[in-house]
């Protein structure tokens, strides 16, 4: 056994995460509105405040349920408050992190990693989406590919979402340099190409700020 | 940003407030989740017909609510599609029993949404189908992009598969007139200024003095080609010659014509362009037999306009000629 295992995640610190992520959405409304000006329609960062805002004041409420009802409502809360495409695919990503963490009130680290996994599968299904098509999939894939590398290969928690927020960041540069074939970018043809996609943007915010979130709680337990 | 407006994150509810008020004998309207519907509903035996998309398209799509048009309308935030929450609540307060026609908009915001709504309604028992428009041609329709945006042709399926409901056509039955309108019709616009997203505040994109953006989609999404200025002929040739290329009509053949100002151009300058478009029809012996001259499908305060043209048989003219009583289309 490792040492990362000595972590139990549970709503509390799901909790931290999800606020910490709500602020960053919210310190970058302005940058993600302006990529998806680039090659959207200028509403990336807006929605998703407006959604990650309300998840935020319903948040103390979910503490404690179980992680199957805790994921669910904040996917059901994005669900009805962000609209566009955002709102489905980050609902859809909680909806089954919630489906894979039935019956459980704390998860591991490789148990983390594996519903994160189902959560992105969740969202390419919904959007049907590959990766290369310049859209979320393109930093979340690398990214729980990462984790459960580093997991798999005694890696801390911490250490292992470091990892996977190297390889979301890289993933998300790497669509600059894509020409989008899903979302609205993609009517744009090769004029997509030069312009970091939005989706990618706050998706790789999402793995940074889990890094962020549970390396100074894995510090604490050592 | 200079908009009439108090608050820019209550535009939508501030303005659905009003349209009640204006409109009690047409529609109503419910908050949190938004939506609209004819005064009259549910009408038992009858489909459904409800559509929504983002708000700033006004009058589309709560203008058309009324007897011989849409059930119910979703606005969503501007430029943003309506949520699952919404569609459903706007469903089971127009279900009359005999299914829902969904009409949407492709865009991929609005596809995602109105799936899982229509999986929360067929959960709950209500038969539903859905009509995709996608008849915007500035817009390569392949496998390698999220296929054509839905604009004017929005509104001649939501006036036509609302007058088949009406008079009384199953599901089935109204869903295919809808793809019938899908197969027949085609929509090119073009822009001379930006919108401004109210709760951005600044022009979604910049053209200058001399430039002109032609292909341009209603949420100012960049179009084919930045142009310079050109007359309103030489404007009209080229929307009309890109229509002609993807759907040549055949000579002889009847069409509905809309030009649709974008939300800032006076209709002054759309009988403009309507006067070079009949010309144009004229030389390739079509005949617009029915037209639509306004603003339908709007991106705010843009300048420009699109035009739309459907080929149309008896039974469409038929639908088309059917009593409508909406706030934006009535006769």
């Amino acid at each position: 056994m490792t040492s990362d295992t000595t972590l139990n995640i549970d709503t509390a610190i799901l909790t931290d995460w999800i606020n910490r992520y709500a602020n960053q959405i919210s310190d970058n409304k302005a940058y993600l509105t302006e990529l998806d000006a680039e090659i959207g329609d200028a509403d990336h960062g807006i929605n998703m405040q407006h959604g990650f805002e309300a998840v935020q004041q319903r948040l103390p409420g979910f503490a404690g349920e179980p992680l199957s009802v805790f994921f669910k409502n904040i996917g059901m809360t994005l669900l009805s408050k962000v609209g566009g495409a955002s709102g489905p695919l980050y609902g859809t990503l909680f909806l089954r992190m919630g489906m894979a963490s039935a019956g459980k009130s704390t998860l591991t680290p490789i148990e983390f990693a594996e519903a994160l996994a189902v959560g992105v599968e969740g969202i390419r299904q919904r959007g049907s989406a590959r990766p290369g098509d310049k859209t979320m999939v393109d930093a979340l894939t690398p990214a729980v590919l990462a984790l459960h590398h580093a997991l798999e290969h005694g890696a801390t928690l911490c250490a292992a979402l470091q990892a996977a927020a190297a390889a979301g960041e890289a993933g998300m540069k790497a669509t600059i340099s894509m020409q989008a074939y899903k979302g609205r970018a993609s009517y744009l043809g090769p004029r997509s190409i030069g312009h970091q996609d939005p989706g990618a943007t706050s998706a790789y915010l999402l793995i940074k700020s889990a890094a962020e979130t549970f390396c100074p709680a894995e510090q604490a337990t050592r | 940003m200079k908009k009439l407006i108090n608050n820019p994150s209550i535009v939508v509810e501030e303005a659905m407030l009003g349209m009640a008020r204006a409109h009690p004998h047409l529609l109503r309207a419910y908050f949190d989740p938004n939506y609209i519907v004819r005064a009259d509903a549910p009408r038992p035996g009858k489909v459904g017909v409800l559509s929504g998309g983002g708000s700033g398209h006004e009058p589309m799509h709560g203008g058309f609510v009324g007897a011989g048009m849409l059930d119910a309308a979703c606005p969503g935030r501007i430029f943003t599609s309506p949520t699952p929450d919404q569609i459903e609540a706007a469903s089971h307060a127009i279900h009359g029993g005999a299914g829902i026609l969904f009409i949407v908009k492709n865009y991929t915001g609005d596809i995602l949404n109105f799936d899982i709504a229509a999986e929360l309604c067929q959960a709950s028992g209500i038969d539903v189908a859905t009509l995709l428009i996608h008849d915007d041609v500035a817009v390569q329709d392949s496998l390698y992009t999220a296929g054509r945006r839905g604009v004017g042709v929005t509104v001649f399926a939501e006036k036509i598969c609302g007058a088949a409901a009406e008079a009384g056509a199953p599901l089935e039955r109204v869903a295919a007139i809808g793809r019938k309108v899908g197969q027949q019709g085609r929509s090119m616009g073009m822009a001379l200024t930006s919108c401004i997203v109210p709760a951005v505040g600044r022009p979604t994109f910049v053209l200058q003095e001399d430039e002109m953006e032609i292909g341009v989609g209603i949420h100012g999404e960049p179009g084919r080609e930045r142009v310079a200025l050109q007359t309103a002929d030489e404007i009209t040739d080229i929307l009309v010659a890109t229509i002609f290329d993807d759907l040549p009509f055949r000579r002889g053949s009847r069409v509905i014509a809309m030009v649709n100002g974008m939300g800032g151009t006076p209709l002054i300058e759309l009988y403009i362009i309507f006067r070079r478009l009949a010309r144009l029809c004229d030389d390739r012996n079509i005949t617009i037999s029915r037209n639509l001259i306004g603003n339908y499908v709007t991106s705010l305060e843009m300048a420009g306009c699109s035009i739309t043209l459907l080929e149309a048989d008896d039974e469409l003219l038929h639908l088309w000629d059917a009593p409508v009583h909406t706030a934006a289309l009535h006769w």
